[in-house]
Order: C-alpha cells, then structure tokens, then sequence
C-alpha cells in the first residue's frame, strides 16, 4: 500500500532522496532549496540514511564534490537554486561530459539580477545546453515521482547523462499538498544497485577521465554526449512505464490535457500548468475549445511528439518563464516553433514571457492569453509574436 | 620505509611515467613522481589535479602519464573533487561495497594559480571539512601554463606578463602571500613546504607523512619554472638550492600546530644569490634599482624571523 501524506515539495524532494539513500550528497544552503539539504543533513544525523554529506563551502564545490563522488563509484546527488546553479555552471557542463548519471534537485528561482529570490525559470534555462537531462513538475507528487524515476534514466548504460527535477520555487517547494509516497522497499528494488562499469575506486582497472581534449577527439566525444540525449528519450519512456505499473501513473513526455480536440492551446512546464488546467476546465464549460501541453521532458527534446500533438491546434501560446533577452523570444517558445516548422506543421504561435521574478500569475492572466488566441484562431494572424504576460505598464 | 633514494628508486617504480611534455628543467613532475612514489606499493590512490601545466602536459587524450586513477575537472576545484571521491570512499567502504583489504589514498595537485588564488576556497573548504587527503601545491610563482602571468604566489617586483617590469612599474608591486601559514592556521594535522629537486629526502619524507597523516594535509612545493623565472635549464637544481639557502623558501613543517623548521642554513645566503640568475628579477640589478633588492631581502629576513618565532613559541606552548 502506497503511503498519503502531506508534504511541501522540499520535503517531497528530501523524502525521495532519503529513499534513493544515495551514497554522497554535496549541497550549499540556498533559498528556497535550502530545506532539501536541512532535510536532508537530519536523516544522516539520526541515521536513516547511510550517505556521506558533504557540507561544501559553495555550489561551485558542490557540484565539483558531487562529480567527484560519482566518477570515484558513488551514487551522488544536490540540489540546488538560482545562482547555486549559475555558479556551478561550469561543472554542470563538466558533470555531462564525462558521463556521470548525477542527479540534481533544481528548485527554480530567478537568477540575479537583481537579487530576487522568488520563482522563475531563468536558473534552467541558463543550463538548458549543458547536456543534462531536465524533467519539470508541476506538483509535489511529480516533483517526488520524478526523482524515483531520475536514476534509472540516467543511469542507464545507452545514456549515462546527469539529471535534474526542476520544481517551481515557494509555489510548490513551500506549498503542503496531499502526496502518495511509494513504499522504501519498492523504491529500492526500483531503483536498484548503481554498479558503473568504470570508476576511480576500482583498483584494479585505473582509469583516468577528464584529459586534454583537443581538435583530434572533442567532436566525436560530444557527439556521443548528444547521442546519448537522444538514447535517453528511449529509456524515458520505458523507465515511466514501469513506474506506472508500479504506481499507476502515468508519466511521458508531455501531458496533454484536453488537447486532442482543441483549438487554441498553452504550452508550459511546472506549476502554471495546475492554473492553466483551471483555466481550461472553465472554459470547456463554455464550449471553448482549449487545451494544455504541459512539457514534462525538456532535455531531450521531444520535437517531433510536440510538433504531432500541436498539428491540428489553431492558435498556440508557448508560456516562458524565463526571458532570453534576444528581441525573439523565450527559449521554450524557440524550441516549439522550431520543432513546428522541422515537422512541416504551420499554425500561428504566440509568446508570453510571464511570472519573472515570482510575479504571481492568476487564473484570469491565463484566460487572457486564450482569449488572445481565440482572436489568432479565427484570423490566423500574429502580430507581435513576442509578449509579456502580467507586466505592469 | 626511511629514505634512500637508491632503494626508494629501486623497489618503487614510478606511478608517474615518462612521455608527458612538460618543460625541460620544470620542477613540477619531479614533485609528482617523488610524491607518489611516497605511496606504499600495495596502497591505490585518486589523484585529482587542478587544470594549469600539470594536467595538460599530462593527459592529453588518449595519453596519460598516470598510472593511478586520476580525476580532472577545472581549474579551482582539485579539492572539492578528491573531497568527493573521498566522502564516496567512506560510503562505499560502509556498505562493504569495496574489498576490506582495499586502501585508497586521495591526492590533489594544483600550481599556485589553481592553490593560492582561484582555488583557494575549495582547498579550504576541503581542509576544513577534514577529509582525509593530500593537497600538494607545485608553486611556481605565476600563471605559468597560460603564459606567464602573476599570481599571489608571484614574488614581489617579479616580471611576468599581467605586471611587466615597465618604465613605471617595476614589475609585481605587492608582496607573496604566504599560504602555508593560512593553511597551517586551519589547525589540520600536517603541514609542510619543502622543494621539488635539490632534496628528494625532504620532499619524499614529507609526502609520506603527508599522506599517512589522517585528516587532510598540505605540502606546498616550490618548483622553479625555467620559462617563467628565465634561467637556464640545467639550473634547476641550484634555483632550488639558493631558495633555501638564502631563506627565500625555507623548509619547515606543521605538526598539529607544532611548527618545525627542517633546514637552517649556517649561511644564509644574501637574496641576490637566488635573484640574480632569473630573468624576472633582471631589473632589479639595473643600476639606481639597489633599493628593491634591499627591499626584497628585508621581506626574507623579516619572514625568517617571524618562522623562527612561530617555531619557538608553537614548542614552548606545546611543551
């Protein structure tokens, strides 16, 4: 019998972590993730897990710690926000490219600046071609169900690729909801025993990894890197399945919710896709046509299943929570209407950046954005693809 | 085992091979040959090396100089990825998931960029943090794998290429930062400077107690850069020799708090003696330049001065 609880997103986070019983964790305090750590730092103390915490001096250690850990044999783990994330950058890349299935709870807030600690996506989307798998949750339930599922993607043999669960910071890290917990002894027996083929602690076959790669071989490593990206779509889907027969839910790439037969449709990742359900439900009750693609899987890039499900869709608004200061548009937006105009699929999409800063977005805000396109629907004209959502003007 | 090099040599064969391109006349590989040959035969190590002239003349793929396993990431973390492995080495050796008989040692190198400056916080944050390990800092005084530049560790009015002996400004105006002292101040179990040539015995001694101390121990290394300093190759072994002999670099360690001057020269040779032959310090010997060279050795016996003291009062506060 699966456990009902009630539990913040953090602790949803640290709860799944205790049952992952990792051998190394490696994290830095900082807001709002701060309380996977705490959490976290309180079952080493009594005992409940049997890992090593590395209370590092920064993030930039953390992760340096964390792809120490895992190259010498470990399964190991952090979490982290925001600047944690920016300045860890540079062994985020690090962490991909040599192959080490490390997974990151990632609780989204804006990168500075200025200094602001509240939720967007501008820390992920900072890291979104960095090589790591990047699965969202939209709730605590999927925040927990994602990292179970985490190892067994990452870890295995055809991907070998880090991974992070991004959760929406405050809105659901420090939002209580009901969850359903899977049972320890089912989460160990999903997960099952890390045994890598090649590590430092092996003694008996030495390895060296980390070289000098210059013009003769860093193509070919990189393409395996991106090889791997696509393996992981693979073993994304089959690692869900089995998640589903164990839990009953279902889990892929994306959540279509009331797509199939609609006419305009959102596209957005993490909490604003609870709001946008709402939001559709109560037109549905109208006799409006809408739909939600809520995009779980954002690393690798389900092109082509976004370009099928959006075909027959009138008028699509992609939601970013993260602008890219490119006079363009928002990364996600970019990402679907490439991956609508590679899959010859012509229909009229718009951008909203929103929600920066933690700025809160209503369900009216997003009952706006479909009135604005019943109006493209009906036309199929787009001025302005590239607008804000709830600025102050 | 006591040192003897003949023996030491002979029964430990190199776990650092030839083939690597580093410089002639580089003081560096000596420091990871001799460092690692510290290791008992029977005993496996992780070596994490910071990025700078040691990893790239090193591992370039598909070669490598290492014959233990080996970790590079960048260039400020050596030690926070050696703490990694080593908090994995703990784990793993609870949950029996490494044979009983299995020792491994966690060994970090870095020159003084990726030590003194960039580094510094996660060397910190690893000597603090007690793990158990070995970080061996190969000081050559600048940024001598991008060129040349300076680095805290850069001796004053040194000539390098980010503080250029100009028509005003006579090269590096600041004076060294002393790390072994910041480090000895993180009250962990051992701390020693020594040389890469000149006295293998002091660098070998110091390796093995370094890496058989438990808890977290530092060596700080000073391994002449023939490129940077500008003397001639086969010089490498005197530039050592008159670092010490003039007390520029003098050979001490610390034992839980207890400091030990190794060395003490019965002559301690005038500054100039190690100056003169480095092209960085040429313009100090330019005449109407007296005054830096007066300048320097005053900061020599100065620093002297205050080790004897620490030796003397870390031994009476002990006794």
């Amino acid at each position: 019998m699966s456990i009902r609880e009630r539990l913040s997103g953090n602790e949803a986070a640290a709860i799944a972590m205790k049952q992952i019983n990792p051998d190394v964790v490696a994290a830095f305090p900082i807001t709002p993730s701060t309380e996977i750590p705490q959490y976290f730092s309180s079952f080493v103390s009594n005992g409940d897990v049997d890992t090593e915490f590395v209370a590092v001096e920064s993030e930039h250690s953390a992760m340096a710690a964390t792809i120490g850990a895992e190259a010498a044999g470990g399964r190991a783990m952090t979490a982290t926000s925001a600047n944690g994330l920016s300045l860890m950058w540079e062994m985020v890349y690090i962490a991909s490219s040599l192959r080490l299935p490390i997974v990151m709870s990632l609780v989204n807030r804006a990168v500075s600046g200025p200094l602001n600690i509240h939720n967007d996506h501008s820390d992920a989307m900072g890291v979104r071609d960095a090589g790591w798998i990047m699965l969202f949750s939209e709730n605590n339930q999927e925040a927990y169900d994602n990292l179970i599922m985490a190892h067994r993607i990452a870890e295995n043999k055809d991907v070998k690729l880090p991974l992070m669960v991004c959760q929406d910071g405050f809105i659901t890290s420090h939002s209580i909801e009901n969850i359903e917990l899977i049972e320890d002894d089912k989460v160990k027996k999903f997960i099952g025993e890390y045994k890598p083929d090649e590590y430092l602690l092996n003694k008996d076959n030495p390895i060296a990894i980390g070289p000098l790669d210059l013009q003769s071989y860093l193509f070919e490593h990189k393409a395996q890197q991106a090889e791997a990206m696509k393996n992981a779509k693979k073993i994304i889907l089959e690692v869900a399945n089995e998640f589903e027969k164990m839990t009953g839910r279902k889990y892929s790439f994306f959540e279509e919710y009331k797509l199939e037969d609609s006419e305009i449709a959102i596209v957005c990742m993490n909490s604003t896709a609870g709001t946008t359900k709402f939001v559709v439900d109560s037109l549905r009750e109208k006799g409006i046509k809408a739909g939600l693609l809520k995009l779980r899987v954002f690393r690798p890039f389900p092109a082509e299943e976004i370009a099928k499900a959006l075909e027959n869709v009138k008028a699509v608004a992609v939601l970013d929570k993260a602008d890219s200061l490119n006079a363009a548009g928002g990364a996600l937006f970019e990402d679907v209407t490439s991956a609508m105009y590679v899959n010859k699929k012509q229909v009229p999409m718009i951008n909203y950046i929103y929600g920066i800063g933690g700025r809160d977005t209503k369900a009216d805000d997003i009952k706006k954005v479909y009135e604005d396109l019943q109006k493209i629907a009906k036309t199929g004209n787009v001025e302005d693809p590239y607008r804000y959502l709830g600025l102050r003007r | 085992m006591p040192y003897n090099l003949k023996q030491v040599v002979a029964e430990k064969p190199s776990r650092f091979t030839a083939g690597h391109r580093m410089c002639a006349g580089c003081g560096a590989p000596p420091v990871a040959r001799m460092v690692l040959r510290a290791l008992k035969p029977e005993d496996h190590a992780i070596i994490s090396v910071a990025t700078g002239c040691m990893e790239v003349s090193t591992f370039i793929y598909p070669y490598t100089s290492w014959t233990d396993s080996f970790i590079h990431t960048a260039f400020e973390c050596a030690a926070a990825n050696v703490s990694g492995a080593e908090a994995a080495y703990k784990a793993l050796k609870r949950k029996g998931k490494i044979p009983e008989d299995q020792t491994t040692k966690f060994i970090a190198f870095g020159g003084d960029g990726g030590t003194y400056d960039i580094g510094l916080q996660s060397l910190s944050g690893a000597m603090e943090r007690g793990h158990d390990m070995v970080y061996v800092c190969y000081d050559n005084g600048a940024y001598m794998n991008t060129g040349v530049q300076r680095s805290s560790a850069t001796p004053k009015f040194a000539d390098t290429t980010t503080s250029p002996a100009g028509k005003i400004i006579p090269g590096k105006m600041q004076a060294r930062k002393d790390l072994t002292n910041i480090i000895a101040n993180h009250h962990i179990p051992y701390v020693a400077q020594t040389i890469a040539v000149n006295n293998f015995k002091d660098l070998y001694e110091k390796s093995e107690k370094a890496i058989y101390t438990e808890g977290p121990a530092f060596l700080n290394v000073l391994a002449p850069c023939p490129r940077g300093w500008g003397y001639n190759t086969e010089d490498l072994m005197k530039i050592n020799k008159l670092a010490v002999e003039t007390c520029y670099w003098p050979l001490y360690e610390v034992i839980d708090g207890k400091y030990t001057i190794n060395y003490k020269p019965k002559n301690k040779l005038p500054i100039e003696e190690f100056l003169k032959p480095q092209k960085r310090f040429k313009h100090m010997f330019k005449p109407g330049n007296e005054w830096m060279i007066e300048e320097f050795q005053k900061e020599v016996d100065k620093r002297w001065e205050e080790l004897l003291n620490l030796e003397e009062i870390t031994n009476k506060v002990q006794e």
